[in-house]
Protein backbone atom coordinates (compact mmCIF):
# COMPACT_ATOMS: atom_id res chain seq x y z
CA UNK A 1 0.00 0.00 0.00
CA UNK A 2 1.28 3.44 -0.80
CA UNK A 3 1.84 5.95 1.92
CA UNK A 4 -1.53 7.66 2.23
CA UNK A 5 -0.07 10.75 3.82
CA UNK A 6 2.27 11.44 0.99
CA UNK A 7 0.88 14.22 -1.10
CA UNK A 8 1.86 14.64 -4.69
CA UNK A 9 1.91 18.22 -5.73
CA UNK A 10 3.81 19.60 -8.65
CA UNK A 11 3.72 23.06 -7.27
CA UNK A 12 3.92 22.96 -3.49
CA UNK A 13 4.52 26.65 -2.96
CA UNK A 14 1.56 27.79 -5.01
CA UNK A 15 -0.42 24.60 -5.23
CA UNK A 16 -3.91 25.93 -5.70
CA UNK A 17 -3.65 29.68 -5.73
CA UNK A 18 -3.34 29.89 -9.48
CA UNK A 19 0.03 31.53 -9.27
CA UNK A 20 1.12 30.03 -12.55
CA UNK A 21 -1.23 31.88 -14.81
CA UNK A 22 1.16 34.54 -16.03
CA UNK A 23 2.78 33.89 -19.37
CA UNK A 24 6.03 32.04 -19.22
CA UNK A 25 7.06 32.92 -22.75
CA UNK A 26 10.30 34.84 -22.78
CA UNK A 27 10.32 37.80 -25.11
CA UNK A 28 13.89 38.81 -24.48
CA UNK A 29 16.20 36.62 -26.42
CA UNK A 30 19.14 37.11 -24.11
CA UNK A 31 17.31 35.21 -21.42
CA UNK A 32 17.54 31.44 -21.39
CA UNK A 33 14.45 30.29 -23.28
CA UNK A 34 13.34 27.78 -20.63
CA UNK A 35 13.30 30.34 -17.80
CA UNK A 36 10.15 32.39 -17.31
CA UNK A 37 10.75 36.12 -17.31
CA UNK A 38 8.52 36.90 -14.41
CA UNK A 39 9.55 34.56 -11.65
CA UNK A 40 11.48 31.38 -11.23
CA UNK A 41 8.40 29.22 -10.85
CA UNK A 42 9.50 26.35 -13.04
CA UNK A 43 7.64 23.97 -10.75
CA UNK A 44 4.45 25.36 -12.23
CA UNK A 45 4.96 23.58 -15.52
CA UNK A 46 2.02 21.62 -16.86
CA UNK A 47 1.62 18.19 -15.35
CA UNK A 48 2.28 15.20 -17.60
CA UNK A 49 -1.34 14.09 -17.33
CA UNK A 50 -2.74 17.34 -18.65
CA UNK A 51 -4.22 17.36 -22.15
CA UNK A 52 -5.14 20.25 -24.43
CA UNK A 53 -8.77 21.17 -23.93
CA UNK A 54 -9.11 19.58 -20.48
CA UNK A 55 -8.68 20.88 -16.97
CA UNK A 56 -7.12 18.37 -14.63
CA UNK A 57 -8.87 18.34 -11.25
CA UNK A 58 -6.56 19.33 -8.42
CA UNK A 59 -7.55 16.22 -6.46
CA UNK A 60 -6.20 13.82 -9.09
CA UNK A 61 -2.75 12.55 -8.12
CA UNK A 62 -2.05 10.49 -11.22
CA UNK A 63 -3.62 7.95 -13.52
CA UNK A 64 -3.19 4.26 -12.94
CA UNK A 65 -3.23 1.68 -15.69
CA UNK A 66 -6.04 -0.85 -15.80
CA UNK A 67 -7.15 -3.32 -18.49
CA UNK A 68 -9.94 -0.82 -19.23
CA UNK A 69 -7.59 2.14 -19.65
CA UNK A 70 -6.20 4.80 -17.33
CA UNK A 71 -8.17 5.56 -14.14
CA UNK A 72 -7.60 8.73 -12.09
CA UNK A 73 -6.26 8.16 -8.60
CA UNK A 74 -7.81 10.79 -6.34
CA UNK A 75 -6.66 12.21 -3.02
CA UNK A 76 -8.47 11.27 0.16
CA UNK A 77 -7.74 14.48 1.95
CA UNK A 78 -9.63 17.63 1.07
CA UNK A 79 -7.58 20.65 0.18
CA UNK A 80 -8.40 24.25 0.96
CA UNK A 81 -9.85 24.55 -2.53
CA UNK A 82 -12.30 21.68 -1.87
CA UNK A 83 -13.31 23.14 1.47
CA UNK A 84 -13.88 26.56 -0.09
CA UNK A 85 -15.99 25.07 -2.88
CA UNK A 86 -18.02 23.00 -0.44
CA UNK A 87 -18.63 26.02 1.78
CA UNK A 88 -19.76 28.11 -1.19
CA UNK A 89 -22.16 25.43 -2.37
CA UNK A 90 -23.63 25.22 1.14
CA UNK A 91 -24.41 28.92 0.79
CA UNK A 92 -26.13 28.23 -2.51
CA UNK A 93 -23.31 29.45 -4.77
CA UNK A 94 -22.65 27.38 -7.92
CA UNK A 95 -24.99 24.75 -6.49
CA UNK A 96 -26.13 23.29 -9.78
CA UNK A 97 -22.74 23.21 -11.46
CA UNK A 98 -20.85 21.50 -8.68
CA UNK A 99 -20.07 18.17 -10.22
CA UNK A 100 -17.38 15.79 -11.41
CA UNK A 101 -17.45 13.75 -14.60
CA UNK A 102 -19.14 10.36 -14.22
CA UNK A 103 -16.98 7.28 -14.63
CA UNK A 104 -14.40 5.25 -12.74
CA UNK A 105 -11.99 6.75 -10.17
CA UNK A 106 -9.83 5.15 -7.52
CA UNK A 107 -8.18 5.81 -4.18
CA UNK A 108 -4.91 4.19 -3.18
CA UNK A 109 -3.70 1.45 -5.49
CA UNK A 110 -6.63 -0.91 -5.87
CA UNK A 111 -6.25 -4.29 -7.49
CA UNK A 112 -8.74 -6.60 -9.11
CA UNK A 113 -10.18 -7.65 -5.74
CA UNK A 114 -10.62 -4.13 -4.35
CA UNK A 115 -14.16 -3.00 -3.50
CA UNK A 116 -16.21 -0.82 -5.87
CA UNK A 117 -18.07 2.02 -4.20
CA UNK A 118 -20.86 3.64 -6.21
CA UNK A 119 -21.74 7.30 -5.75
CA UNK A 120 -23.28 10.42 -7.31
CA UNK A 121 -21.42 13.05 -9.31
CA UNK A 122 -22.33 15.94 -6.98
CA UNK A 123 -18.88 17.07 -5.88
CA UNK A 124 -20.00 17.52 -2.27
CA UNK A 125 -20.98 13.82 -2.28
CA UNK A 126 -17.91 12.69 -4.20
CA UNK A 127 -15.66 14.56 -1.74
CA UNK A 128 -17.36 12.90 1.23
CA UNK A 129 -16.80 9.48 -0.34
CA UNK A 130 -13.13 9.90 -1.23
CA UNK A 131 -12.44 11.40 2.16
CA UNK A 132 -14.05 8.46 3.94
CA UNK A 133 -11.86 6.05 1.95
CA UNK A 134 -8.67 7.44 3.46
CA UNK A 135 -5.97 4.75 3.67
CA UNK A 136 -8.03 2.38 1.54
CA UNK A 137 -7.53 0.89 -1.89
CA UNK A 138 -10.87 1.10 -3.66
CA UNK A 139 -12.61 1.90 -6.91
CA UNK A 140 -15.21 4.65 -7.02
CA UNK A 141 -17.86 4.36 -9.71
CA UNK A 142 -19.43 7.79 -10.18
CA UNK A 143 -22.86 7.88 -11.80
CA UNK A 144 -24.26 10.74 -13.85
CA UNK A 145 -26.73 12.35 -11.47
CA UNK A 146 -26.44 15.84 -12.96
CA UNK A 147 -24.74 17.23 -9.89
CA UNK A 148 -27.45 16.05 -7.50
CA UNK A 149 -26.86 14.07 -4.28
CA UNK A 150 -27.61 10.34 -4.04
CA UNK A 151 -30.98 10.46 -2.31
CA UNK A 152 -32.57 13.24 -4.39
CA UNK A 153 -31.13 11.78 -7.60
CA UNK A 154 -32.45 8.34 -6.67
CA UNK A 155 -35.88 9.90 -6.10
CA UNK A 156 -35.74 11.27 -9.63
CA UNK A 157 -34.39 8.00 -11.00
CA UNK A 158 -31.09 9.43 -12.28
CA UNK A 159 -29.22 7.52 -9.58
CA UNK A 160 -30.94 4.42 -10.81
CA UNK A 161 -30.83 0.85 -12.05
CA UNK A 162 -30.35 1.80 -15.70
CA UNK A 163 -27.59 4.31 -14.98
CA UNK A 164 -25.64 1.75 -12.92
CA UNK A 165 -25.90 -0.84 -15.69
CA UNK A 166 -24.92 1.73 -18.32
CA UNK A 167 -21.95 3.01 -16.28
CA UNK A 168 -20.69 -0.48 -15.39
CA UNK A 169 -20.64 -1.30 -19.10
CA UNK A 170 -19.19 2.04 -20.25
CA UNK A 171 -16.28 1.85 -17.79
CA UNK A 172 -15.69 -1.85 -18.59
CA UNK A 173 -15.68 -2.48 -14.87
CA UNK A 174 -15.83 -6.24 -15.41
CA UNK A 175 -12.33 -6.02 -16.90
CA UNK A 176 -10.98 -3.98 -14.00
CA UNK A 177 -12.18 -6.16 -11.12
CA UNK A 178 -12.46 -9.92 -10.73
CA UNK A 179 -15.36 -9.88 -8.29
CA UNK A 180 -18.92 -8.86 -9.16
CA UNK A 181 -19.99 -6.70 -6.25
CA UNK A 182 -21.03 -3.04 -6.06
CA UNK A 183 -21.33 -1.18 -2.79
CA UNK A 184 -24.28 1.16 -3.33
CA UNK A 185 -25.30 3.73 -0.70
CA UNK A 186 -28.49 2.59 0.99
CA UNK A 187 -30.36 5.79 0.16
CA UNK A 188 -29.76 5.00 -3.51
CA UNK A 189 -32.25 2.16 -3.09
CA UNK A 190 -35.04 4.60 -3.93
CA UNK A 191 -33.86 4.45 -7.54
CA UNK A 192 -31.89 1.20 -7.67
CA UNK A 193 -33.53 -2.21 -7.82
CA UNK A 194 -30.79 -4.59 -6.67
CA UNK A 195 -32.24 -7.65 -8.40
CA UNK A 196 -32.51 -5.80 -11.73
CA UNK A 197 -28.91 -4.51 -11.54
CA UNK A 198 -27.74 -8.07 -11.10
CA UNK A 199 -29.83 -9.18 -14.07
CA UNK A 200 -28.67 -6.25 -16.20
CA UNK A 201 -24.89 -6.31 -15.69
CA UNK A 202 -24.02 -9.28 -13.53
CA UNK A 203 -22.94 -7.22 -10.54
CA UNK A 204 -24.54 -7.87 -7.16
CA UNK A 205 -25.62 -4.82 -5.15
CA UNK A 206 -24.44 -4.70 -1.56
CA UNK A 207 -26.24 -1.96 0.35
CA UNK A 208 -23.71 0.30 1.96
CA UNK A 209 -24.21 2.70 4.85
CA UNK A 210 -26.49 5.74 4.64
CA UNK A 211 -23.62 8.14 5.37
CA UNK A 212 -20.34 8.17 3.45
CA UNK A 213 -18.45 8.77 6.69
CA UNK A 214 -19.34 5.22 7.80
CA UNK A 215 -17.80 3.62 4.69
CA UNK A 216 -14.47 2.89 6.31
CA UNK A 217 -16.09 1.10 9.23
CA UNK A 218 -18.43 -0.70 6.85
CA UNK A 219 -15.53 -2.03 4.78
CA UNK A 220 -13.55 -2.93 7.89
CA UNK A 221 -16.50 -4.97 9.15
CA UNK A 222 -16.52 -7.02 5.93
CA UNK A 223 -19.26 -5.08 4.14
CA UNK A 224 -21.60 -5.16 7.11
CA UNK A 225 -23.65 -2.14 8.14
CA UNK A 226 -24.76 -1.98 11.74
CA UNK A 227 -28.26 -0.70 12.59
CA UNK A 228 -26.95 2.81 13.20
CA UNK A 229 -25.43 2.95 9.71
CA UNK A 230 -28.80 2.05 8.19
CA UNK A 231 -30.93 4.80 9.69
CA UNK A 232 -31.13 8.40 8.56
CA UNK A 233 -30.57 11.05 11.18
CA UNK A 234 -31.47 14.72 11.32
CA UNK A 235 -29.22 16.21 13.93
CA UNK A 236 -29.05 19.86 14.92
CA UNK A 237 -25.97 20.28 12.73
CA UNK A 238 -27.60 18.51 9.78
CA UNK A 239 -30.55 20.92 10.07
CA UNK A 240 -28.37 23.97 10.58
CA UNK A 241 -26.33 23.51 7.38
CA UNK A 242 -29.58 23.58 5.36
CA UNK A 243 -30.57 27.03 6.60
CA UNK A 244 -28.36 29.13 4.23
CA UNK A 245 -29.81 27.39 1.18
CA UNK A 246 -33.36 27.85 2.52
CA UNK A 247 -32.71 31.60 2.78
CA UNK A 248 -30.87 31.73 -0.53
CA UNK A 249 -33.89 30.18 -2.26
CA UNK A 250 -35.99 33.15 -1.14
CA UNK A 251 -33.88 35.71 -3.04
CA UNK A 252 -36.05 36.45 -6.05
CA UNK A 253 -39.31 36.29 -4.11
CA UNK A 254 -38.00 38.80 -1.58
CA UNK A 255 -37.48 41.38 -4.30
CA UNK A 256 -41.11 41.14 -5.40
CA UNK A 257 -42.29 41.15 -1.81
CA UNK A 258 -40.38 44.36 -1.10
CA UNK A 259 -41.81 46.00 -4.20
CA UNK A 260 -45.37 44.98 -3.28
CA UNK A 261 -44.80 46.21 0.25
CA UNK A 262 -43.59 49.57 -1.01
CA UNK A 263 -46.64 50.01 -3.23
CA UNK A 264 -49.11 48.93 -0.54
CA UNK A 265 -47.44 51.15 2.04
CA UNK A 266 -47.74 54.28 -0.10
CA UNK A 267 -51.46 53.94 -0.86
CA UNK A 268 -53.55 56.21 1.29
CA UNK A 269 -55.75 59.29 1.42
CA UNK A 270 -53.40 61.24 -0.86
CA UNK A 271 -53.43 58.52 -3.57
CA UNK A 272 -49.73 57.69 -3.17
CA UNK A 273 -47.24 59.07 -0.72
CA UNK A 274 -43.56 58.28 -1.19
CA UNK A 275 -42.84 59.34 2.38
CA UNK A 276 -45.47 57.00 3.79
CA UNK A 277 -44.27 54.25 1.43
CA UNK A 278 -40.73 54.50 2.73
CA UNK A 279 -41.64 54.88 6.40
CA UNK A 280 -44.17 52.09 6.51
CA UNK A 281 -42.10 49.78 4.27
CA UNK A 282 -39.46 49.68 6.96
CA UNK A 283 -41.99 48.27 9.43
CA UNK A 284 -43.19 45.82 6.82
CA UNK A 285 -39.66 44.68 6.06
CA UNK A 286 -39.07 44.11 9.75
CA UNK A 287 -42.08 41.78 9.73
CA UNK A 288 -40.66 40.01 6.65
CA UNK A 289 -37.30 39.56 8.35
CA UNK A 290 -39.00 38.30 11.51
CA UNK A 291 -41.07 35.85 9.46
CA UNK A 292 -37.97 34.52 7.69
CA UNK A 293 -36.02 34.13 10.91
CA UNK A 294 -38.96 32.37 12.53
CA UNK A 295 -39.88 30.11 9.62
CA UNK A 296 -36.62 29.38 7.83
CA UNK A 297 -34.19 29.51 10.75
CA UNK A 298 -35.91 29.00 14.11
CA UNK A 299 -38.38 26.34 12.94
CA UNK A 300 -35.75 24.08 11.29
CA UNK A 301 -33.34 24.45 14.18
CA UNK A 302 -35.96 23.90 16.90
CA UNK A 303 -37.84 21.27 14.88
CA UNK A 304 -37.94 18.40 17.39
CA UNK A 305 -38.93 20.64 20.28
CA UNK A 306 -41.73 22.60 18.61
CA UNK A 307 -45.30 21.44 19.26
CA UNK A 308 -47.39 19.83 16.51
CA UNK A 309 -46.60 17.32 13.79
CA UNK A 310 -47.46 19.60 10.87
CA UNK A 311 -44.65 21.95 9.91
CA UNK A 312 -47.14 24.77 9.28
CA UNK A 313 -48.13 24.51 12.95
CA UNK A 314 -44.50 24.56 14.10
CA UNK A 315 -43.95 27.65 11.94
CA UNK A 316 -47.03 29.29 13.41
CA UNK A 317 -45.59 28.87 16.89
CA UNK A 318 -42.21 30.41 16.04
CA UNK A 319 -44.00 33.02 13.90
CA UNK A 320 -46.25 34.05 16.80
CA UNK A 321 -43.22 34.65 19.01
CA UNK A 322 -41.49 36.63 16.27
CA UNK A 323 -44.71 38.54 15.55
CA UNK A 324 -45.04 39.57 19.20
CA UNK A 325 -41.49 40.88 19.13
CA UNK A 326 -42.37 42.94 16.03
CA UNK A 327 -45.42 44.31 17.90
CA UNK A 328 -43.26 45.33 20.86
CA UNK A 329 -40.80 47.00 18.50
CA UNK A 330 -43.43 49.14 16.77
CA UNK A 331 -45.97 49.43 19.61
CA UNK A 332 -45.52 53.18 20.01
CA UNK A 333 -45.13 53.96 16.32
CA UNK A 334 -47.84 51.97 14.59
CA UNK A 335 -51.62 52.09 14.77
CA UNK A 336 -53.84 49.16 15.77
CA UNK A 337 -54.57 48.16 12.17
CA UNK A 338 -50.90 48.22 11.28
CA UNK A 339 -49.98 46.13 14.32
CA UNK A 340 -52.63 43.59 13.33
CA UNK A 341 -51.26 43.51 9.77
CA UNK A 342 -47.66 43.04 10.96
CA UNK A 343 -48.60 40.20 13.31
CA UNK A 344 -50.71 38.36 10.73
CA UNK A 345 -48.05 38.66 8.07
CA UNK A 346 -45.18 37.51 10.28
CA UNK A 347 -47.11 34.43 11.39
CA UNK A 348 -48.31 33.55 7.87
CA UNK A 349 -44.86 33.90 6.35
CA UNK A 350 -43.23 31.87 9.10
CA UNK A 351 -45.86 29.15 8.81
CA UNK A 352 -45.42 28.97 5.03
CA UNK A 353 -41.62 28.85 5.17
CA UNK A 354 -41.63 26.18 7.86
CA UNK A 355 -44.01 24.15 5.67
CA UNK A 356 -41.55 24.55 2.79
CA UNK A 357 -38.84 23.05 4.95
CA UNK A 358 -40.60 19.66 4.61
CA UNK A 359 -38.69 19.22 1.35
CA UNK A 360 -35.36 19.39 3.16
CA UNK A 361 -36.13 16.81 5.82
CA UNK A 362 -35.54 13.07 5.56
CA UNK A 363 -38.81 11.93 7.16
CA UNK A 364 -41.84 13.70 5.66
CA UNK A 365 -44.09 11.64 3.39
CA UNK A 366 -45.55 13.28 0.26
CA UNK A 367 -49.07 12.18 1.19
CA UNK A 368 -48.61 13.83 4.58
CA UNK A 369 -47.18 17.04 3.15
CA UNK A 370 -50.05 17.34 0.68
CA UNK A 371 -52.58 16.75 3.45
CA UNK A 372 -50.94 19.43 5.58
CA UNK A 373 -50.80 21.88 2.68
CA UNK A 374 -54.46 21.51 1.79
CA UNK A 375 -55.35 22.63 5.29
CA UNK A 376 -52.61 25.17 5.89
CA UNK A 377 -52.44 27.13 2.63
CA UNK A 378 -56.01 28.52 2.80
CA UNK A 379 -55.37 29.72 6.36
CA UNK A 380 -52.03 31.24 5.40
CA UNK A 381 -53.62 33.02 2.41
CA UNK A 382 -56.43 34.31 4.61
CA UNK A 383 -53.89 35.74 7.06
CA UNK A 384 -51.95 37.43 4.26
CA UNK A 385 -55.18 38.83 2.78
CA UNK A 386 -56.26 40.14 6.17
CA UNK A 387 -52.85 41.65 6.66
CA UNK A 388 -52.95 43.44 3.27
CA UNK A 389 -56.44 44.81 3.89
CA UNK A 390 -55.47 46.06 7.36
CA UNK A 391 -52.28 47.59 5.99
CA UNK A 392 -54.07 49.49 3.21
CA UNK A 393 -56.89 50.40 5.61
CA UNK A 394 -54.34 51.88 8.00
CA UNK A 395 -52.98 53.97 5.10
CA UNK A 396 -56.37 55.61 4.66
CA UNK A 397 -57.09 55.84 8.39
CA UNK A 398 -53.70 57.31 9.20
CA UNK B 1 -35.56 9.20 14.15
CA UNK B 2 -38.06 8.44 16.88
CA UNK B 3 -37.76 12.12 17.79
CA UNK B 4 -38.98 13.09 14.35
CA UNK B 5 -42.49 11.92 13.66
CA UNK B 6 -44.64 13.27 10.89
CA UNK B 7 -48.41 13.07 10.35
CA UNK B 8 -49.77 9.66 11.40
CA UNK B 9 -52.07 7.41 9.36
CA UNK B 10 -51.34 8.94 5.97
CA UNK B 11 -48.86 6.62 4.29
CA UNK B 12 -49.87 4.68 1.18
CA UNK B 13 -47.54 1.79 2.08
CA UNK B 14 -49.05 -1.69 1.80
CA UNK B 15 -47.49 -5.10 2.29
CA UNK B 16 -49.01 -8.25 0.86
CA UNK B 17 -47.71 -10.75 3.40
CA UNK B 18 -48.91 -13.66 1.32
CA UNK B 19 -46.63 -12.76 -1.59
CA UNK B 20 -43.57 -12.07 0.61
CA UNK B 21 -40.64 -14.43 0.02
CA UNK B 22 -38.75 -13.28 3.12
CA UNK B 23 -35.63 -12.06 1.33
CA UNK B 24 -35.23 -9.17 3.78
CA UNK B 25 -34.49 -6.58 1.11
CA UNK B 26 -37.19 -4.19 2.42
CA UNK B 27 -35.67 -4.33 5.89
CA UNK B 28 -32.22 -3.59 4.43
CA UNK B 29 -33.17 -0.59 2.31
CA UNK B 30 -35.71 1.20 4.55
CA UNK B 31 -34.09 4.27 6.16
CA UNK B 32 -36.70 4.32 8.93
CA UNK B 33 -36.79 0.66 10.01
CA UNK B 34 -40.42 0.30 9.04
CA UNK B 35 -39.98 -3.43 8.30
CA UNK B 36 -38.74 -6.39 10.30
CA UNK B 37 -38.38 -9.93 8.99
CA UNK B 38 -39.50 -12.75 11.25
CA UNK B 39 -39.43 -16.40 10.27
CA UNK B 40 -38.89 -15.51 6.61
CA UNK B 41 -41.84 -13.12 6.47
CA UNK B 42 -41.61 -9.35 6.44
CA UNK B 43 -43.87 -7.40 8.78
CA UNK B 44 -44.54 -3.69 9.03
CA UNK B 45 -43.48 -2.70 12.53
CA UNK B 46 -43.65 1.10 12.24
CA UNK B 47 -46.17 2.14 9.61
CA UNK B 48 -46.20 5.83 10.59
CA UNK B 49 -42.43 5.97 10.28
CA UNK B 50 -42.84 5.51 6.50
CA UNK B 51 -41.91 8.54 4.38
CA UNK B 52 -43.00 6.90 1.11
CA UNK B 53 -39.57 7.01 -0.49
CA UNK B 54 -40.38 3.83 -2.40
CA UNK B 55 -37.06 2.01 -1.88
CA UNK B 56 -38.77 -1.09 -0.45
CA UNK B 57 -41.28 -1.39 -3.29
CA UNK B 58 -38.78 -1.22 -6.15
CA UNK B 59 -36.44 -3.63 -4.37
CA UNK B 60 -39.08 -6.24 -3.57
CA UNK B 61 -38.44 -9.09 -6.01
CA UNK B 62 -41.86 -10.57 -5.22
CA UNK B 63 -43.67 -7.26 -5.81
CA UNK B 64 -45.35 -7.70 -2.45
CA UNK B 65 -45.02 -4.04 -1.47
CA UNK B 66 -46.91 -1.10 -2.93
CA UNK B 67 -46.51 2.56 -2.08
CA UNK B 68 -47.12 5.78 -3.97
CA UNK B 69 -43.62 7.19 -3.90
CA UNK B 70 -42.86 10.87 -4.19
CA UNK B 71 -41.10 13.88 -2.87
CA UNK B 72 -42.35 15.07 0.52
CA UNK B 73 -41.68 18.69 -0.35
CA UNK B 74 -44.18 21.55 -0.24
CA UNK B 75 -42.40 23.50 -2.98
CA UNK B 76 -42.59 20.50 -5.28
CA UNK B 77 -46.25 19.85 -4.53
CA UNK B 78 -47.20 23.50 -5.21
CA UNK B 79 -45.48 23.24 -8.58
CA UNK B 80 -47.20 19.96 -9.36
CA UNK B 81 -50.55 21.67 -8.63
CA UNK B 82 -49.71 24.53 -10.99
CA UNK B 83 -47.65 22.93 -13.74
CA UNK B 84 -48.64 19.28 -13.43
CA UNK B 85 -46.62 16.38 -12.03
CA UNK B 86 -44.33 16.05 -15.08
CA UNK B 87 -43.01 19.61 -15.01
CA UNK B 88 -42.70 20.09 -11.27
CA UNK B 89 -39.34 20.75 -9.64
CA UNK B 90 -38.84 21.80 -6.06
CA UNK B 91 -36.35 24.62 -6.26
CA UNK B 92 -33.87 26.02 -8.72
CA UNK B 93 -33.22 24.49 -12.11
CA UNK B 94 -32.66 20.77 -11.80
CA UNK B 95 -33.15 20.78 -8.04
CA UNK B 96 -33.73 17.41 -6.38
Amino acid sequence: MTDPFKTRDCCPSKSSAGGCETSTISLMDHMPSNEPCCGPDLACASRPDERPGYILWHFVDKFIRTPAGPVPQVQTQLTRRDVRGNLAVRLGINRFEYKVAPGLYCVGTPGAEAPVVVTANYKLTFDAVRRSLHCRDAWILVLETHGINVWCAAGKGTFGTQEIIRRVKATELAQVVNHRRLIVPQLGAVGVAAHLVSKGCGFKVIWGPVRAEDLNEFLAAGNKAGPQMRKVTFTLWERLVLVPVEINNLGRHLLWLTLALFVLSGIGGGIFSITAALERSVMGLAAVAAGILAGAVAAPVLLPWLPGRAFAVKGTVTGAVAGLLVLILFWARAGTLELLALLCFTVALSSFLAMNFTGSTPFTSPTGVEKEMRKAIPVQLLAVGLSAVAWIGAGFAG
Amino acid sequence: MQRFRYLPEVTTLKLNAGACVGCGMCEAVCPHTVFAVHERKARIVDLDGCMECGACAINCPAEAITVTPGVGCAGYIIQSWIKGKENAACGGPGCC
